[in-house]
């Protein structure tokens, strides 16, 4: 059965890579989009009091991320489990010694490694390209990277499972994704965004995740609240998804 | 020895009865074939023997086990080939099938049996680039991946050319030959009478003959008096519908 399961992760693994889409928008584009940002916009290396005396391109390294996390868990995650579903690979899989569940098993795990090369790309073009430190708090840091991810994971699960068809989960998924990067901060970055909305921000599972992670970069602990929020998230549409989610 | 014995299957969808009362017995290397209309109960009477669903009532044995309570042993014994299951576009042939012999304790040779379906030249093909035939031809070689006893192949050859379709009928036989028990669902007369050692006709939710292919043309012929009678004529008056002529 290990090797069922290895062969299963490597074979997802390369229908990921030979998904243009996913490989440009899913590992490639936080990084790019850094590049974009940090090189075409003026003044975006030019530290500024209005960021209390720092580049934007640093305040925009942890947004980048949140972004990361966003495209693989509402975009990728999906709209493969859902097409999945809709062609009856799931169907054909309960018939053999394996059974689905490893299936879902090996989609969280590569898209889980996809969203953490896009991290890695994107923090290695903030520190080599633009001179942006890495995170003050590194373990604070991290437990928002993975809290965060695993919350999202957990919204693209459900996604998955109330959507009946796949072109209903790529709808839902876009429906969810842009308001979760503008709670996120993309649109109004760190101190950019207004007190009201970072209120909203707080209780969203992506803005809890973006602001624990720039809080952590500038040297701060992540608040309760964020760890509480992404927490919540988790084990509430996790538990939601598990019930709902049919295998046809 | 019967591989396969279900008596008074019955399975119900809220208020929808799907399966009133099925029964039949396969034996060892048999091709049965299951002929109905659509919506009769067929595929449902197969996912309930398979273990993809709980049946209401009922006795089903499948190589002595019971696939609500022994599924996990019977994956490893039965190969399914469903209506409708397809693999993701971007998957190799050879990919496939190297992934579903690993989830075999004991599997075939998937390079023979790529050879054998006639897969060899596709072998590095995306599933999506497939045609029609060769789909359904990977599909009989992933139902038999795992060196099954019993094969389940559900509407094999529906949109099939005829070229293809005779050719997957070839596949069946050979399939027998290797001593697999075939469980063949289908709605097409000719397909039945070809294959099939013995047919179990169903009809809203019913068994309501189960004979060779030549019993129940011999019936059909003795009672209406139609010298040239045909399974299709068999299966109609079996059915309940008027034979026009």
């Amino acid at each position: 059965m290990t090797t069922a399961v290895a062969r299963l992760t490597i074979v997802e693994s390369k229908l990921f890579l030979r998904d243009t889409t996913s490989v440009v928008m899913g590992v490639a584009f936080p990084a790019v989009l850094l590049l974009l940002l940090g090189f075409a916009i003026p003044g975006f290396r030019d530290a500024t009091d209005d960021l209390d005396g720092l580049r934007p391109i640093d305040i925009y390294v942890p947004i980048v991320l949140a972004m990361a996390i966003c495209t693989t868990s509402v975009s990728v995650l999906p709209t493969y489990l859902a097409t999945y579903r809709e062609r009856g690979v799931l169907r054909r899989l309960a018939t053999t010694p394996v059974g689905p569940v490893r299936l879902l098993g090996a989609q969280l795990a590569v898209n889980g490694v996809a969203t953490l090369v896009a991290v890695g790309l994107a923090v290695a073009v903030g520190t080599v390209a633009f001179g942006v430190d890495l995170p003050r708090q590194a373990a604070g840091f991290l437990i928002a990277l993975v809290l965060g991810t695993a919350a999202m994971f957990a919204v693209g699960l459900l996604i998955a499972a109330v959507a009946p068809r796949a072109k209903t989960a790529t709808g839902v998924g876009m429906l969810v994704y842009f308001p979760m990067l503008f709670f996120a901060g993309v649109w109004t970055p760190g101190p950019v965004m207004p007190d009201g909305l970072r209120r909203i921000s707080d209780f969203t599972p992506l803005g809890a995740a973006s602001q624990a992670m720039q809080d952590s970069w500038s040297g701060t602990s992540p608040s309760a609240l964020h760890l509480v929020v992404m927490v919540g998230y988790l084990l509430v549409a996790g538990a939601l998804a598990a019930r709902l989610f049919r295998w046809e | 020895m019967p591989v396969i014995e279900i008596s008074n299957l019955h399975k119900r969808y809220g208020e929808t009865v799907a399966v009133s009362d099925v029964s039949f017995t396969v034996d060892s290397g048999e091709i049965f074939g299951i002929l109905g209309p659509n919506g009769a109960g067929k595929t449902t009477t197969v996912e309930l023997l398979s273990g993809l669903r709980r049946r209401d009532g009922g006795t089903v044995r499948v190589l002595g086990k019971d696939p609500d309570h022994d599924g996990a042993a019977l994956r490893e014994l039965v190969g399914v080939q469903l209506q409708e299951s397809e693999l993701p576009e971007r998957i190799r042939v050879w990919e496939a099938l190297e992934l579903y012999s690993s989830f075999y304790r004991d599997p075939a040779d998937w390079r023979e049996l790529l050879d054998v379906l006639g897969l060899s030249a596709r072998h590095n093909a995306r599933f999506g680039t497939l045609s029609g035939g060769q789909k359904q031809r990977l599909s009989i070689a992933l139902a038999l991946v795992g060196n099954p006893r019993v094969a389940v192949l559900d509407e094999l050859t529906t949109g099939l050319d005829p070229a293809a379709r005779r050719e997957t009928w070839a596949l069946i036989e050979s399939v027998r030959n290797r001593g697999v028990t075939v469980l063949l669902v289908t709605h097409f007369m000719d397909e039945a009478e070809r294959l099939c050692d013995r047919i179990a006709v169903i009809d809203a939710g019913r068994t309501v003959a189960v004979d060779t292919p030549a019993a129940l043309i011999a019936k059909v012929r003795a009672e209406r008096g139609l010298d040239r009678a045909t399974l299709e004529d068999a299966y109609l008056a079996l059915t309940g519908h008027e034979i026009g002529v």
